[in-house]
Order: structure tokens, then C-alpha cells, then sequence
């Protein structure tokens, strides 16, 4: 479980995130929306402790990841994490891209980080571009080879980060279904995204984001369908 | 023209020639070893350090860059010498060499750690990876593919400059090429054969980089 409690996030005078409160249930997938700069992606970083909190707590798995206490490095084996830029490490092959973490953090064998590794890219459907190098693949086979690489972790939790943002028109689709397999997989799922659709289709609930508060948040359809505030209202008129 | 060309004593003295070189060779590669290590650590500290970190690798850079590289083998000859620190000629060569390797390496590197995006740093740490793992397997290699030909300018250039020590007594190729010459009074000849061993040596250290980096570098 994932608690965000009163958040307060804020770079030198300005406040990105206004006393978040919200709860992620194991197996639950929620979508945030909501325009650019409203603090969807900085709550994503204050979660795995990219970026520092000023106020509140947040608890994984029954941790306060901000405290001075808590091991960060193995808190983030938990939380897996994708960009929007996917960030392949460039100088790996496609296979030690997703086997180098299980390695040397997990500390599995070369032979396990290995097998761990075909599997999940044979999950996303990189099973013939082991030993590609990624600068070598579109961003949409790049993006995926992120979340191969994430999911080798095992984590309990992912978090997107507006991972369709960069990827040309014809490339979003391929993400979205992998998204979509990891969803019937049960993973439990943070989704930043502009994809109102795709949020509506796939997720449990919606937050709203406005300005660093959730402006609303509710089961999918409701909020795309029916939404009761209207700041969504105009929010979802603009984007559908 | 009134000089006759004498090649028999440098031919006579070929062999001498030729592990004089590799002595150039030894200085050069050894100062390129500790520079790089050095470099590193001084271009982390320029990024990363605190204060007086940053001060100490900034006046290190700065001397190294900004001084004559021969001064600089004076200081750790005459220099150390003159309060009771001598060190042998092939120390002096080496201390100079990888004073200045350092020096211009740890602004390549520094320029070279720069290049890297951030969000390479952020993917790895997202991993579970510690800070050091995440240097060590992913940012150092990137930023050695970056910084590798300006690195391999650096080896030439050492190989060169370590002909300022004969001014300190060493017997590298250069001060080998003296010392020979001078007991023949072949001065020319035997700087001019120096000469072609420098070339042909510069240019198997740029043959064997090549290679290397087509090994390295497969992406």
C-alpha cells in the first residue's frame, strides 16, 4: 500500500504539491491527470525519494520513505520507475539493460539475472533484440525495454511517468498495451498520463490534479464521464 | 652544404635507441594511468565536492594547464630538491607527467560528466542502484566513451612531453639521444633517428587505441 499523508512539496518559493492526501491499495491501478506543472509527475518523484517532501509523510509497505532512516536503495527494489524519456542505459546491450540491476543489487547470478531478463523482455516483446544495443530500437521498443527493466526488479509497485509523452503517434500504442498486460498481470500501478482514454479504460480510479491539490478523484468512468468539479469539467473538455 | 652525414654510430647505437623508447614508453604510459585515476577524482571533486575540495582540484587544474609542463618537472626535481626531497629522475618525469595529465584529463572527464543527462543518474538510482554502483556502471563508462580520443591526445602528448626529461637527468629517448650523441658529436643524426622513433612509437599507441576502442565501444 502506498500512503501519501498532507504532502508538501515545494522547489525554493514555489509549492508544486499543496497537502496531498491519497492511498494506493495493492493491486489497484490509478490514473493522474491533469495540465502540465500541476505536480503529477513530482509527487511520482517524491514517492521513490527522487525528490526531497517539505512536509507530510510517505508511506510504503508500512515505511516513511523520508525518513532519515530508511534505505532508499532498498525501498526503490519495491517501486519500479518509468520516464517519460526512457533513459536505456546506451552502452549496454538490451539484455544487460534489464539484467544489470538484478545483478548487482539483488545479487543473483549472471545465469539468474539472465534468465530473469529474457523473461521479462519476452514478456514486452523484445524476446529477438537481446543483444541489440537500444540506440538501435525506436522509442517505443526503448520504452518498453524501460519497463522490462523495471519489472526485472520484481517491484511491487510501478510508477509511469507520462511514458507515451515522447514517443511518435504510431509508438503509443505498443506502450499503452504493455501497460494493458501488466494491468491483467496485477501489478499495482501509478500511471501519470495525458491519455484520458487510456486512463478511463485501464485504471480503477482518477486523481485530478489542479494547481498541487487533487481537485477530484474518483472510480475512471465516473470522473471522465460524469465529473463533479468543475475545474475537471473544463480540464476534460479541452483534452477529449 | 658542408656536412657530411654519419649514420654508423647511431646505427651502432640503435639497440640503446630502442629501450630508450620504451622507457618513454613505460614514463608515458604509467603518468596516463595515475593522470587518468587523478583526473577523475578531480573532476568529481570540481562537480561534486564541497569547498575546499573544489578549490584544491580548481588550483590543480588551473597550475597544470596554465604553466609550462617543463616548469612543472622542475618543481618536482630542483623544486622538492631544494627542501631535502630528491626524488630519482624517473620519479620526477612521472610525478610532472601525471601532474599535468591530471590537470587537462580532469577537465575532459569534467565536460565528459556534464554530458550525461541527468535522468541517467535517476534511472539507475530508481533501480535500487547505490550512488557509487550507479557511477561505476553507468555514468564512468559513458562519460570514458565521451572523453576516449581526447584521452588518446593526452598519451601522444605525454609520450612528447616526457622528452622534457632529459632536463632533469632522465635517460628517456630523448636523454638517451643526448647522452649518445654527445660522445659522438652526431648530434643531428641521432635526433633526427629520434625523431622517426617518437613518430613510429605515437603512431602504434593511436593503432592499438583504435583498436581498442572498436572493441569497446560496440554501440
Amino acid at each position: 500500500m502506498i500512503e501519501l499523508k498532507n504532502v508538501d512539496k515545494s522547489f525554493d518559493q514555489l509549492k508544486v504539491l499543496k497537502g496531498i492526501d491519497l492511498t494506493v491499495q495493492k493491486g489497484e491501478v490509478l490514473s493522474v491527470i491533469g495540465a502540465s506543472g500541476s505536480g503529477k509527475s513530482t509527487m511520482l518523484y517524491c514517492i521513490n525519494a527522487l525528490e526531497k517532501i517539505q512536509g507530510g509523510n510517505i508511506i510504503v509497505d508500512g515505511v516513511d520513505v523520508h525518513a532519515p532512516s530508511t534505505n532508499v536503495n532498498q525501498l526503490r527494489q519495491k517501486i519500479g520507475m518509468v520516464f517519460q524519456q526512457w533513459n536505456s542505459f546506451p552502452h549496454l546491450s538490451v539484455l544487460d539493460n534489464v539484467a544489470l540491476a538484478p545483478r548487482i543489487v539483488l545479487g543473483k547470478t549472471k545465469r539468474e539475472a539472465r534468465e530473469i531478463a529474457e523473461k521479462h523482455l519476452k514478456h514486452v516483446g523484445l524476446g529477438d533484440k537481446l543483444d541489440t544495443y537500444p540506440t538501435r530500437m525506436s522509442g517505443g521498443q526503448q520504452q518498453r525495454l524501460a519497463i522490462a527493466r523495471a519489472l526485472a526488479m520484481e517491484p511491487g509497485y510501478m510508477l509511469f511517468d507520462e511514458v507515451t509523452s515522447a514517443l511518435d503517434p504510431e509508438l503509443v500504442g505498443e506502450v499503452l498495451d504493455t501497460l494493458r498486460l501488466l494491468r491483467e498481470d496485477g501489478m499495482t500501478m501509478i500511471v501519470v498520463t495525458h491519455e484520458i482514454n487510456f486512463a478511463r479504460d485501464v485504471s480503477d480510479r482518477i486523481a485530478f490534479f489542479h494547481q498541487g491539490v487533487i481537485e477530484e478523484l474518483a472510480p475512471a468512468k465516473a470522473l471522465v464521464n460524469n465529473p463533479q468539479r468543475t475545474r475537471t469539467q473544463q480540464f476534460l473538455s479541452k483534452v477529449l | 652544404m658542408d656536412y657530411t652525414f654519419h649514420w654508423r654510430p647511431v646505427i651502432k647505437a640503435l639497440p640503446d635507441l630502442f629501450s630508450a623508447a620504451l622507457i618513454t614508453l613505460e614514463a608515458a604510459v604509467l603518468s596516463m594511468i595515475v593522470g587518468i585515476i587523478i583526473g577523475l577524482i578531480l573532476a568529481m571533486m570540481r562537480l561534486y565536492g564541497n569547498r575546499p575540495m573544489y578549490f584544491f582540484a580548481t588550483v590543480w587544474v588551473e597550475l597544470a594547464r596554465n604553466t609550462p609542463a617543463l616548469l612543472q618537472l622542475f618543481f618536482f626535481g630542483f623544486g622538492l630538491g631544494a627542501f631535502g626531497w630528491h626524488l630519482s629522475p624517473f620519479m620526477i618525469v612521472l610525478c610532472g607527467l601525471a601532474f599535468n595529465n591530471a590537470g587537462y584529463l580532469a577537465e575532459n572527464f569534467r565536460g565528459g560528466f556534464q554530458a550525461i543527462p541527468k535522468p541517467q543518474y535517476n534511472a539507475a538510482r530508481c533501480l535500487g542502484m547505490s550512488a557509487s554502483q550507479t557511477y561505476t556502471r553507468i555514468i564512468i563508462p559513458q562519460v570514458f566513451k565521451l572523453v576516449y580520443y581526447p584521452m588518446t591526445n593526452q598519451m601522444v602528448w605525454a609520450v612528447l612531453m616526457s622528452s622534457l626529461g632529459m632536463l632533469v637527468g632522465f635517460r628517456e629517448l630523448s636523454g638517451a639521444t643526448q647522452f649518445l650523441a654527445s660522445n659522438t658529436f652526431r648530434l643531428f643524426e641521432f635526433f633526427l633517428v629520434a625523431a622517426v622513433f617518437y613518430y613510429v612509437l605515437v603512431k602504434l599507441i593511436l593503432l592499438v587505441a583504435h583498436l581498442i576502442s572498436r572493441k569497446l565501444f560496440t554501440y
